[in-house]
């Protein structure tokens, strides 16, 4: 009954992109400390195990809402929207030829073991992405352009990948 | 501090009804039990005072079996027999334990974990372990007046899978009911929150004899959160006194190895004595009678080490970046295990983090309370206040093999625990009945570089063309940080499922198989001993299903509570019987009988926790 509610109901949260970090990581802990195997140690093996399943899917509630990329996707499989992001590979040529452009600095400022560079590159991605999660909060939250929401999702995904090659690349 | 409330006032229990409850730090030079009394925790001394055991085990000629003081008195001259830092072997095989030299073992290989070969028979890592356990489950009972309910067991917190399993059977083996593994720096902190009242974020630097850990944890309003785990399982105090051994050894031109033992510990108590002098010096008895004075500086030891203490400094660097944590931004470094008296560690700790590090619990007992404290919340022994939600993650990634020998990540490490999660995976060639499945543990891109846990087969696939089957793989890792497996087939509805222990694992046959050998030596009737630990099992569950039924009977129809009540029945029936497998029996009929009250149970918590919260937000309005 409870078991089957989506990730914003089990942690208490109305279903929309803009989520409160307090309420979120509240809610979590409410839903964690009721259902925690901990709270079960000394309880019958079917408790512990209920306890266990329950605790494990409050665990990932918790982790999909406080990544914005993934919780977008989350809330837009439940408005029924697929975000294609391994089919549809197709993206406008401005952002392309941005992330070709983007991909060429790293490649140079690694090869030249420039971590200055490497430090600026990841400023300028992170701004971008900041731009792209408030584009985010408005075509879902706002507008209720799911089919726009998709595409940011797709785009957000090249991104959170470049941006883990740079850090590969910083360390 | 703001521990989290669970404050239904009145639910600790009466003294009488407290469970006796210890936590045990299970080290690889020394273990300790510790348990709460009287609102305090506190370690467990032996007879003599004494609160360490020294984690080694003697096999006689005799058949006996000496463990701590005893046996460190005699190991120099029975090096063979005498096992000292088995921790070290757990979960491990004989190719693992090569990195760490000459010792003075015979080993052999056998699936999934080495041998020792003694004067008693091969003995697995995880027999020895748990001779040191039952010892402290002996002290603990004695000083405490009966049996006991649980344990909670430390364990590194990068300890993998097969060495947590391992860790988890030797509890077994010594007749502990395991109530948690925990995260020996988790451990620390909670020994360490409770007295400073303390929020922030912490790092854990752990020094053991056999191990390095560091973890980063969060503590706000009451939760422990690991933020992220590091470290080292092969490296830790006993290394410096190898490096100690190791200079003198050339610097006297020794060739004989024979007396390692007695070599390594005249220099632990050098490094010792270091700890709070300039120049240390002590004489060497060989066993053919020469004697060999020797002297160490604490200038020389510093040098001669210096690679091993910054050794420990690599892990910390990762930990901060998993955690996405500057140095800036640890609010306060706890010191855990015996190694971290040395002053080039304290030093380096220092430097590294800015700040002097906490040390004013003892760093030999800290992980002990710790693990006391949790035991006593998790027996549900709480009093007001004295209750709290422990957050923990998995050290390492899980993942499966892929085409071309690459691991491919399931679980990436650092999940808050417990975890589950599924990929699915396809046939690469035409009518494939069968798929193989190879488990791995580590963070490396190829699989032979991590550590391989199962390999197992998923058969009954329906023929069909390449890339047509769906097969769901599910990695399921519990509160104790173990992982099962499962897999299944699902375009056709057709579903074959298998669930796998890591490959050490012991099956509970094995455990009860290893049970009984240990008893043919003993005087304990074996079937008097299953029946006792049965009466435990059912006392547990009758109690947790007769406070359920108090409170939600009213989930319940008229005829569920009829069948629930009368295997009940049946269990308290058997439970007067003398016939333990008749009670097992019974125990598990109730066990499958009560499931679904378990599960409806859980849905008003949770529903409860959801109205709580609506109505909160209506008051804030």
């Amino acid at each position: 009954m409870e078991f089957g509610k989506n990730h914003f109901e089990l942690l208490g949260l109305p279903a929309r992109y803009a989520v409160d970090p307090t309420s979120l990581e509240r809610g979590y802990r409410e839903l964690q400390t009721r259902v925690h195997p901990d709270k079960f140690a000394a309880g019958s093996e079917p408790e512990r195990r209920v306890a266990m399943q329950w605790a494990t899917r409050a665990n990932e509630a918790y982790r999909t809402l406080r990544n914005p990329v993934e919780r977008a996707r989350y809330l837009l499989g439940l408005k029924g929207y697929d975000t294609e992001e391994e089919s549809n590979t197709a993206m406008p040529p401005d952002f392309l030829m941005q992330q070709m452009e983007w991909r060429e600095a790293v490649a140079e400022a690694r090869a030249a073991a420039d971590a200055r560079e490497l430090r600026r590159l990841h400023g300028s991605l992170a701004d971008s992405r900041k731009d792209m999660l408030r584009m985010l909060e408005l075509a879902i939250d706002t507008q209720s352009n799911f089919d726009a929401g998709c595409s940011l999702v797709r785009k957000l995904r090249f991104l959170d990948k470049l941006e883990e090659e740079i850090d590969e690349a910083l360390q | 501090m703001a521990l989290l409330q669970i404050s239904e006032p009145g639910d600790a229990p009466e003294p009488h009804q407290r469970k006796l409850a210890v936590g045990i730090d299970l080290g690889t030079t020394h273990s300790l039990v510790a348990t709460v009394r009287s609102g305090s925790a506190e370690v467990i001394a032996d007879e003599e005072g004494r609160a360490l055991l020294p984690s080694i085990v003697r096999y006689a000629q005799d058949g006996g079996t000496e463990v701590g003081y005893g046996a460190r008195a005699t190991q120099a001259d029975d090096p063979a027999n005498t096992i000292v830092s088995v921790k070290r072997f757990m979960g491990r095989g004989v190719a693992d334990v090569a990195r760490y030299g000459a010792l003075p073992y015979r080993f052999t290989d056998t699936p999934g974990m080495l041998n020792i070969e003694t004067a008693a028979g091969a003995r697995s890592p995880v027999q020895v372990s748990a001779e040191i356990l039952k010892v402290l489950r002996k002290r603990a009972q004695e000083a405490l007046g009966g049996e006991l309910f649980g344990a909670v067991v430390t364990v590194p917190a990068y300890f993998d899978d097969s060495q947590r399993q391992a860790t988890k059977d030797a509890a077994r083996l010594a007749g502990l009911n395991v109530l948690r593994l925990l995260n020996e720096p988790t451990a620390a902190a909670i020994a360490y929150g409770l007295d400073h009242g303390s929020e922030g974020t912490f790092a854990i630097f752990d020094l053991g004899g056999g191990t390095f850990d560091i973890s980063i944890l969060r503590l706000t309003r009451g939760v422990f959160e690991v933020l992220s785990t590091n470290g080292d399982s092969a490296l830790g105090g006993d290394d410096f006194d190898q490096a100690i051994a190791m200079h003198w050894r050339t610097h006297h031109r020794l060739a004989d190895a024979r007396d390692t033992r007695r070599l390594l510990t005249v220099a632990r108590e050098v490094k010792e004595r270091l700890s709070s002098a300039d120049i240390a010096d002590a004489q060497v008895m060989f066993s053919y009678g020469q004697k060999l004075h020797v002297h160490l500086t604490s200038a020389e030891f510093e040098s001669l080490t210096a690679s091993l203490v910054q050794k420990t400094l690599a892990p910390v660097r990762q930990a901060l970046r998993d955690a996405k944590l500057k140095t800036a931004d640890i609010d306060g470094v706890v010191l855990v295990g015996g190694a971290t008296r040395m002053p080039q560690i304290q030093r380096a700790v220092e430097g590294f983090f800015g700040k002097p590090p906490l040390n004013d619990l003892d760093p030999d007992q800290v992980v002990a309370i710790g693990a006391a404290i949790q035991a006593n919340v998790l027996a549900g022994n709480r009093a007001p206040g004295d209750d709290w939600l422990l957050l923990d993650v998995i050290p390492l990634s899980l993942g499966l093999e892929t085409m071309g020998g690459l691991a491919e990540r399931v679980i990436p490490r650092n999940s808050t625990i417990p975890v589950a999660r599924a990929q699915e995976f396809t046939t690469f060639k035409d009518g494939q009945t069968a798929m193989a499945i190879h488990v791995v543990q580590g963070d490396r891109e190829l699989v032979s570089d991590n550590r391989s846990l199962a390999r197992f087969e998923l058969r009954g696939i329906p023929p069909m063309v390449a890339g047509a089957a769906r097969i769901v793989v599910t990695f399921q890792v519990d509160a104790d940080g173990l992982l099962s497996v499962s897999a299944r087939e699902q375009t056709t509805g057709a579903q074959s499922s298998i669930v796998v222990k890591p490959s050490y694992g012991l099956s509970d046959d094995e455990v009860a198989r290893m049970l009984q050998e240990s008893f043919s030596h003993a005087t304990e009737d074996r079937d008097a001993r299953a029946l006792a630990e049965q009466r435990v099992d059912a006392e547990s569950l009758l109690g947790a299903l007769r406070a359920a039924l108090e409170s939600d009977a009213s989930l319940l129809s008229r005829e569920e509570r009829t069948v629930l009540e009368r295997g009940m029945a049946d269990v308290e029936k058997a439970w007067s019987g003398r016939d333990h497998r008749a009670l097992k029996a019974a125990i598990e009929s109730l066990n499958r009988a009560s499931e679904p009250f378990a599960a409806r149970r859980m849905d008003r918590a949770v529903s409860g926790a959801l109205a709580g919260r609506t109505l909160d937000q209506v008051a804030r309005k």
